[in-house]
């Protein structure tokens, strides 16, 4: 696994590149992990609280731990009309956790998200930023049983 | 008229999108050519007398959007919104995936008509194989030297849809939280680290080498007089064909349901569109014959927007979905200013009062006046239009309230 000094330092050169830093980071390890944070805001010259701010004003950055394969379900308006909730159901029974949970085995992190720009084939879920299309109910259980 | 105008689109999986040569073999590149044999002056000129506005709801008037841009300013940016966050719209995504190259030559047009030589292309977070499409197209655009000394950086945003606000995403390249300004100054005078810098969505680049190729005039010919040339609509919803078309822009939105979309899936019968996004009106049977140009959709109070279009037939529950919408807002309220932190948290709450059959025409009349609040106080777009599906329901739909209050 990398070392996180070396991720940030690769960044460092990109002027206002602390995002960047924040995706290369979670490329890695899933999320940013608390000293990662520290690390960068020091890198950037942000007090560790501006840093802390950046990192939670964005939906796709967590400072929380996350699973292997983090699950987003789109839930606005043309996947909510296509039938979202009984997808977002039927993947919470087949996991057994709720949303904004991950799995015992931290192999599934479960999300809501907004719309991901895929609206021709919803339903729409992502897995690791990957769309899958036309989701139903029915084919949760053979879409993540793919996931290892 | 039933057919479908393709200027962007044109060339659609008949070329590599992320190659230059390619692009080149189609007549690309030849915009820019002739925008860099003319003075900036008359570039702008050119631009200005095409009408282009701009694509990504606004609708302002791109070449004068240019002009306010100071001359002897020493460093000048040119920055591409790809933020399309609006829910139903992934018009932007289908521009680049077919026609990459179309952006970069439209973003090098904007370098010289405002004397730039860098551009960003700020991209969404949820579009991660856009940004590798991107990456290759300049790559390529570089190496066989059209750019000239135009430079181009592609940013990821991280799932915030406030960033589709131009000072917000200016705000998020620099690396801050996505959080509008207060306007003035505007981004044209001191924009991306203080200096005059142009934002315009990915189509608005993308119209400009087709404008510079065939005259100012032409473009103004297409469509609507006062928002010429086409436009691209994704179609969502409850529709036989969801899928994207240009069209010129006085193409009504019956012939956008019904003869490019293929009517209401399973038979049913039509309820409500909604055009522009999220944040659009939901447009009843009786004004379908509207044209989707921006002042056309503004007579009849709804907005062209991005240019979704989400199709709702007769069994669809309009509070249900509005709820959903305002959920929507309530999530990506970037909290900065209070009428909209707090609006949209009582839009969603009232909202799902009514929805949930606990509401009474008190609370229809106290969430229009909320709406009136929101749409005159609130810092930005997102809180001013966060209302309009509310609004515009209870004028259209009021019925379908009325059978869920007390």
């Amino acid at each position: 696994m990398a070392n996180y000094n070396d991720i940030i330092d690769n960044c460092k050169s990109t002027k206002g590149g602390i995002i960047e830093a924040f995706h290369a980071l979670q490329e890695e390890f899933n999320y940013i992990p608390q000293e990662a944070l520290t690390e960068a805001a020091r890198a950037f010259g942000l007090s560790e609280a501006q840093a802390y701010g950046v990192a939670t004003f964005y939906s796709y950055l967590s400072v929380e731990k996350r699973g292997k394969y983090i699950i987003r379900m789109c839930e606005s308006a043309p996947c909510h009309v296509a039938g979202a909730d009984a997808v977002i159901k039927a993947m919470e029974d087949y996991l057994g956790i709720k949303v904004g949970e991950t799995t015992a085995d931290g192999k599934f992190t479960l999300e809501l998200c907004e719309c991901i720009g895929q609206c021709q084939a919803t339903p729409v879920i992502s897995v690791n930023s990957k769309p899958i299309f036309n989701v139903t109910a029915q084919q949760i259980p053979e879409i993540l049983g793919q996931y290892k | 008229m039933a057919e479908e105008m393709r200027v962007l689109l044109k060339y659609a999986d008949h070329i590599n999108p992320e190659s230059a040569e390619d692009y080149i073999k189609v007549g690309g590149y030849e915009g820019l050519k002739k925008a860099r044999s003319m003075e900036r002056k008359d570039l702008i000129n050119e631009v200005k007398r095409s009408g282009l506005r701009g694509r990504g709801g606004a609708g302002f008037n791109a070449g004068m959007k240019w002009s306010f841009v100071p001359p002897n300013a020493p460093v000048k940016y040119v920055v591409c919104n790809l933020d399309e966050g609006e829910p139903g719209t992934y018009k932007d995504r289908i521009i680049c995936e077919k026609n990459a190259q179309a952006l970069l030559e439209g973003m090098a047009i904007c370098g010289h008509a405002i004397g730039s030589d860098q551009g960003y292309i700020y991209c969404r977070g949820e579009y991660p194989f856009v940004v590798e499409l991107l990456k290759n197209a300049i790559a390529s655009a570089k190496s066989s030297g059209v750019l000239e000394g135009f430079n181009i950086e592609v940013r990821m945003g991280a799932g915030a849809y406030v960033c589709g606000e131009e000072t917000a995403l200016i705000e998020s390249i620099e690396g801050h939280r996505g959080e509008p300004r207060f306007k003035p100054p505007f981004p044209g005078v001191e924009g991306l680290w203080a200096a005059p810098t142009v934002v315009n969505n990915v189509e608005t680049f993308a119209c400009l080498p087709y404008i510079l190729v065939n005259g100012a005039a032409w473009f103004a010919g297409i469509g609507a007089e006062k928002y010429p040339g086409t436009k691209v609509l994704t179609l969502t919803g409850d529709i036989n064909n969801p899928t994207y078309f240009e069209v010129p822009t006085n193409y009504t939105l019956r012939d956008v349901i019904y003869k490019l979309g293929g009517g209401i899936k399973n038979g049913k019968k039509f309820k409500a569109v909604q055009v522009g996004g999220t944040s659009g009106a939901f447009i009843p049977e009786q004004n379908l014959d509207t044209p989707i140009d921006f002042d056309s959709m503004g007579a009849i109070g709804a907005a062209l927007g991005s240019g979704a279009v989400l199709v709702l037939d007769e069994t669809r529950d309009v509070v249900d979905v509005v709820t959903r919408i305002s959920k929507f807002f309530e999530h990506e309220s970037c909290g900065k200013c209070n009428p909209c932190r707090e609006g949209t948290f009582r839009c969603r709450e009232i909202m799902e009062k009514i929805n949930s059959g606990r509401g009474s025409e008190k609370d229809m009349d106290n969430i229009l006046l909320l709406a009136k609040v929101m749409q005159k106080a609130a810092l930005c777009g997102l809180g001013q239009a966060a209302p309009i599906p509310i609004e515009s329901t209870i004028k259209h739909f009021r019925h379908e309230y009325m059978r869920k209050v007390l």
